[in-house]
This record gives structure tokens, sequence and C-alpha cells, in this order.
């Protein structure tokens, strides 16, 4: 616990008017200190970090820690990012989103960030729902459930955060838990070293809204719920599809070694400094279509 | 396109092409954007060029993207840049609020073309003159530069860098179709050729920065990403220190200081060409690719004996109200010529309020106002 304090008060803002805007029981807290403690772990100092949120309850938390940190627009935090990442490559980029503020608003910007895998790690708290503006459906609220916008029921289906992103070519996906700590722990620490765009999806919950508008009771119920419900990777593979059904899996689900953006312009400035135009050979062209899979 | 030199040179190049060039000689090292007629020029040149000079050239996936990442790199210590077009510009708005209310310095470029929605790409228009100044929601001030020539466009791209540096807001440069496509040979002046400023840097220990301070001249220093201040930056109402706040006299400070930068200082801002407005009866108010008909038709009226004049607006905002005000002293007639339904005519209606006539000539079928059209409208006045 000495610890645990010693690194609050390193890492957050004394000079902040606290509280914060979160509500008991939120998650929000647990992956904030994942982030600091995954931080503190890497050695990197606070002036190396820029901390990027978007709009929403997890958009908060740029304002409570000492790092330099961006509270930008909703769903675009994204962008900013890649401005700041592509203008300072020195600087380590995070980004703290939430699930709507991520795939629904910031959707566009989302997949286009993994596919082109500028050298940053994105965290999506995903409660499956709007909690700052007071229980709508988000673009992961199960389809059946109630929301404030889905008074009769919700008829539209979910994205998967980390599958979404995998498809989209990121260079490392992981999902986690707002239960499994430790887990978290070391998911985000290894975002945080992977070169290229990588994600982490943290599985969390909404007491306040999405818990009262499902009947699904009090923030510790929706741990035990996270804790029953998680299945480490390694452990469903050897699981049937009956096994597994109902659950989702935890831990690290995409892992590969792609040049980030960054090194490929690096490129781009040495072929544009050269006098020769950039023009392969039709070989080349041929080499470089098929290898463009479309199935 | 024309090499790199150091030396200052004539080059035959278009407006989209200037623009591009002046953003290199301001200092510009990071360009986002996203393709769309008649702006892509611009896009297309920096991607060529930007890193020749080790700065960065991103094709975003759409606009919002595209003033983000331009912001982000600000942030980051980067002179920063975009171009685009009506559509890009209207989904723009958003983020020209934030970089206001953050005070983040960067340079939108807008090749008006004619609306609204997706209208007639390839026509020029002056549609968006109104949306460069409301666009986006809430009060607060905005620069918007219009140039009339290829090498205007070269010197009011760098100017509104200055600008953006000096005040730390986003500047708007709105060109039109018709600049960005046209040809003219202008001067490139060689690095050094051209006044270029940046942006203040903090001058105390790092534990003493206040990154929004209320200063008298009310421009914070402003902090880099990764040099040690860690500030906090925010579109949400803040205090000084940028932390969010729901204080009323903090929100009231900041609105005010937004406001007071820019309006204390609008001699600096503020630009006007007057030509043969001393003597004249009837001042033609233009601005962008329209001046310059204007200027053909003043000629032609004062060959025919009418004393006309031709004002010149070429910051449009905030809007040179001063300059429009001095001309009542000798002048009874205001024409105001736009590619547009009378965006700037109804400014001027407000500023003059009925101490002169105002005629407004507006075109907005996607045509060139001719010479002879402002000509009929000047020779009105006097009958």
């Amino acid at each position: 616990m000495t610890g645990e304090r010693h690194l609050i008060y390193q890492y957050l803002r004394h000079d902040k008017k606290f509280p914060h805007v979160w509500c008991p029981g939120c998650g929000n807290g647990i992956v904030l200190g994942a982030l600091i403690r995954a931080v503190h772990n890497s050695g990197l100092t606070k002036n190396q970090i820029v901390l990027v949120s978007g709009i929403g309850c997890a958009g908060r938390m740029t304002t409570y820690v000492d790092f330099n940190t961006l509270h930008t627009t909703h769903g675009r935090a994204l962008t900013f990012a890649t401005g700041i990442k592509l203008a300072r490559p020195e600087l380590h980029v995070i980004v703290v989103m939430g699930d709507g503020d991520a795939t629904a608003i910031g959707g566009n910007h989302l997949i286009h960030a993994a596919r082109r895998n500028v050298n940053m790690t994105a965290l999506v708290i995903n409660n499956h729902i709007y909690g700052m503006t007071g229980g709508q459906y988000s673009p992961t609220t199960p389809y059946g459930l109630r929301a404030t916008t889905a008074p009769h029921g919700h008829i539209e289906h979910t994205f998967n955060i980390s599958h979404l992103v995998d498809a989209a070519g990121a260079s490392f996906v992981a999902r986690g838990t707002v239960y499994h700590v430790n887990l978290l722990d070391r998911l985000v620490e290894k975002a945080l070293f992977k070169k290229g765009f990588s994600l982490v999806e943290i599985m969390s919950s909404c007491p306040t809204h999405f818990n009262k508008l499902n009947q699904l009771g009090s923030a510790v119920d929706s741990m035990h719920w996270l804790k029953e419900h998680a299945v480490p990777v390694e452990k469903a593979k050897d699981m049937s599809r009956e096994q597994v059904h109902g659950k989702f899996r935890v831990g690290v689900l995409a892992d590969r070694d792609i040049a980030d953006y960054q090194a490929e312009y690096e490129q781009v400035r040495t072929r544009a400094k050269d006098d020769r135009v950039y023009r392969p050979a039709p070989k080349e062209v041929s080499r470089i279509l098929e290898s463009y899979q479309t199935y | 396109m024309p090499r790199p030199s150091n030396e200052p040179r004539t080059a035959l190049i278009q407006g989209n092409e200037a623009c591009a060039e002046g953003a290199l000689l301001a200092g510009c090292r990071f360009f986002a954007g996203y393709p769309i007629t008649p702006s892509t020029e611009v896009a297309e040149v920096l991607a060529h060029r930007l890193p020749v000079f080790d700065g960065t050239f991103i094709q975003m996936e759409d606009e919002i993207a595209s003033l983000g990442a331009v912001i982000g790199a600000s942030l980051a210590g980067a002179k920063a840049m975009t171009a685009t077009s009506g559509p890009g510009f209207s989904l723009m708005q958003e983020h020209i609020g934030f970089a206001c209310m953050a005070e983040v310095p960067c340079v939108i470029v807008n090749v008006m073309r004619l609306g609204p929605s997706t209208g007639f790409p390839t026509a020029p228009s002056q549609g968006d003159v109104q949306q460069a100044r409301w666009g986006t929601h809430g009060d607060h001030p905005i620069i918007a530069l219009c140039p009339s020539t290829v090498g205007e466009c070269l010197d009011l791209t760098v100017r509104a860098f200055n600008l953006a540096e000096k005040y730390r807001t986003p500047v708007i440069l709105l060109m039109d179709e018709q600049l960005g496509h046209m040809r003219e040979n202008i001067i490139l002046p060689g690095p050094g050729g051209i006044e270029v400023l940046d942006r203040a840097k903090p001058q105390v220990p790092t534990e003493w920065y206040v990154p929004y301070e209320d200063t008298p001249a009310g421009v914070p220093a402003m902090g880099v990403f990764g040099e040690g201040q860690r500030f906090h930056v925010t579109g949400l109402m803040h205090d000084p220190h940028g932390y969010p706040t729901g204080r009323e006299d903090e929100i009231v400070a900041l609105t005010n200081r937004l406001f007071r930068k820019i309006f204390t200082r609008l001699e600096d801002i503020q630009t006007v060409d007057a030509y043969a407005v001393d003597d004249a009866d009837v001042v033609v108010i233009a601005y962008g690719s329209v001046a310059r008909t204007a200027r053909h038709a003043v000629r032609l009226a004062r060959k025919s004996g009418i004393k006309a004049g031709l004002l010149r607006l070429v910051t449009l905002w905030p809007f040179c109200r001063a300059a429009v005000e001095n001309l009542l002293k000798t002048c009874d007639y205001l024409v105001v010529p736009e590619l547009n339904k009378g965006q700037i005519s109804r400014e001027v209606k407000r500023v003059v309020q009925g101490q002169a006539q105002v005629r407004a000539v507006n075109k907005f079928s996607g045509r060139a106002i001719r010479p002879e059209e402002i000509l009929a409208a000047i020779a009105e006045c006097r009958s």
C-alpha cells in the first residue's frame, strides 16, 4: 500500500481540484492505476509520456495525471495523437478512450490508426454504455439489453473491439479486465513497448448506468462477472466451442512485427532527397500487387 | 514544380503551388490533409517537398482527422497546416473550435468552391466567408486572410503562419478555385528573404509555467509536449493552469482573453489595399479573385469620368471596420461584388449603418464576375 501511495504522489497532479468525476465502483481508476504502474516499471520519465484522451468518463483521465496531457474532441483522440507522434517521435503517446468514443464517433479513426500502424498505444475501456451522458447504448451494448435510448430493448449488434482492430492490421492487440489487475499491468506495459499501433481493450463496468438499467447489481457483482467470464488466451486454445461459449478471451490476441509508420516514413524522406523519381519496375509492381491479399 | 533553391527566383506557378511554397518558407513542417478539389495540389506539392526538409506529410482518413493531426503536431512543436475546400471545411469546424479554445497555432487553407454541399467542385465561389467566421460553435475570434494574386497566395500563407504563431490561434486562408488553379509568374523568395515569426516559448522554470496565464497581451507563452512543462490541454472551459473549470469568473476571464488577444491588436492583424479611394465618390469593396476584376472596373470607371476607388480587403476577419468607416468621410456609395449571395455586403451594411448606399453585386452561378457588371453597378450609383 505504501508503494501505491508513493506512486499516487509521484504521478497524480497535486494542484488539480480533486475529487475526480468518476462514480464509486467505476473501473477507470483501476485502468489509471495500471497505466501508472506500467509507466513506472517501464523506466520512462513523465516528460516522455503524452496521454491523449477523447470525450466521456474515460476522457477525464488526462486531467488527473502528471504527464503531458491532451483532452481532445469526442472520438478524435487518435488523430491528435498521430500528429504528436509524427511531429515528435521520441515521445511515447498513449491514448485512452471509452467504447462509444473509440468505436462509434471515433470508429473510422480507430481502424485507420490500426491500419496506418503509427507507433502508439490505445487503451479502450469497454463498459458497454455511454456513462457521462447517462446510459445510452454504444456499439458494444449487447443486443436485447436496456439503455436509456433503448428503453424497449437494444436491437443492434455489437462490435468486437479487439477483433476489429486486429482485422484492421494493428501490431498488437490484447484484452484485459479491471478485475485481473496484474494481467492488465503486464498487457499495458507490453503494449507500451510494442512498435506500431498497439491496443488494449479493457473490459470494465458501469455500475451507475449499465448495471442499474439491466439489474446487474453492484460494482462488486460486476467484478465477479468479469472474473467468471474471462478465459486466458492460452487456456481457451484447449477448450471446446461449448466450453468457451459466453466467455471472452483475455491476454495477447495479436502480436505481429510490422514496420511502423515512422520507420516507413524515414524511407520516404530518403527517397524524397534522392533526385531519381520513385518508380518500381514492372516486375516489382507485379510482386507488390500479388502480395496485396484480398482474401 | 519549381526546384528547391536558396536564391530568389521567378516561377510560373498555380495559386495552390504558391500556397505550398509559402508554407515551406514559413517553416511549416507538418501537413495533414484529405484530397478535395480544388485544393488538392497544395497536398500534392507538400507530399513531394515536406520529406525533403525532414517534415511530415500524411493523408488522413477525413478532414476532421486532418485538422486533429495538425493540432497534435503543433502541440508537439511543429508549424502545421491543412488545406481543403467547402465540404472538408465544414467537417473541420469542430477542430477549428478546439484550436481556438486550446490556443493551438495552425493554418487552415480553404480553396473555396461553389456550395452548399457538393455544389460545383470546379467552380469558384466565395461562399465560405461567413462559415470561416461563425462555422464552429460558441463565441470565439478568428483570423481569416484572403489573397487576390498567386504571389499573394505565397505571401499570405507566410503571414497566416506568422499570425497563428504570434497570437496562438488558428488562421484561415480563404482562397478560391479561380486563384488556386490560376498560373502567374511570381518571385519566390529564398529562405531569409521573408519575415518568419515563431511562437513565444516559456522563459520561466518549468514548475512556474502557467500554460493559460492571463497576461495583459493575452497570449500566453506556449510550452511544447516533451520539454518538461507537462501541462494540460483541453477543449473544456479551463482555468489559467489548463484544468477544467465551471467557475463563472474563470469562464468569463478565458473567453474575454481569447477576444482580447486579437481585438486589441487589430492594427497588426488587419490589412487592406486601397486604390484611388482618396477622392472617390464610389468605392468598390472587394476581396479575393473578385478584387482583380473590381480593380479593372474601377479603372474603366475612372476613364469614363466617374471618381471610383477600390478598397480591397486582405484581412476578412476580424472585419476591417475602421477602414470601411474611414471611407464614409468622402464617399456616398459602396459597391460590394462577391461570388456569393452577399456575405460581406451584409457586414459592410452593418458597419455603415445607412451612412452610405451599399450596392451588392452577387454571382453564385460558378462563373466569375465580369468587369462590366461591376462597372454597371458603379455607374448606377452615380445616376
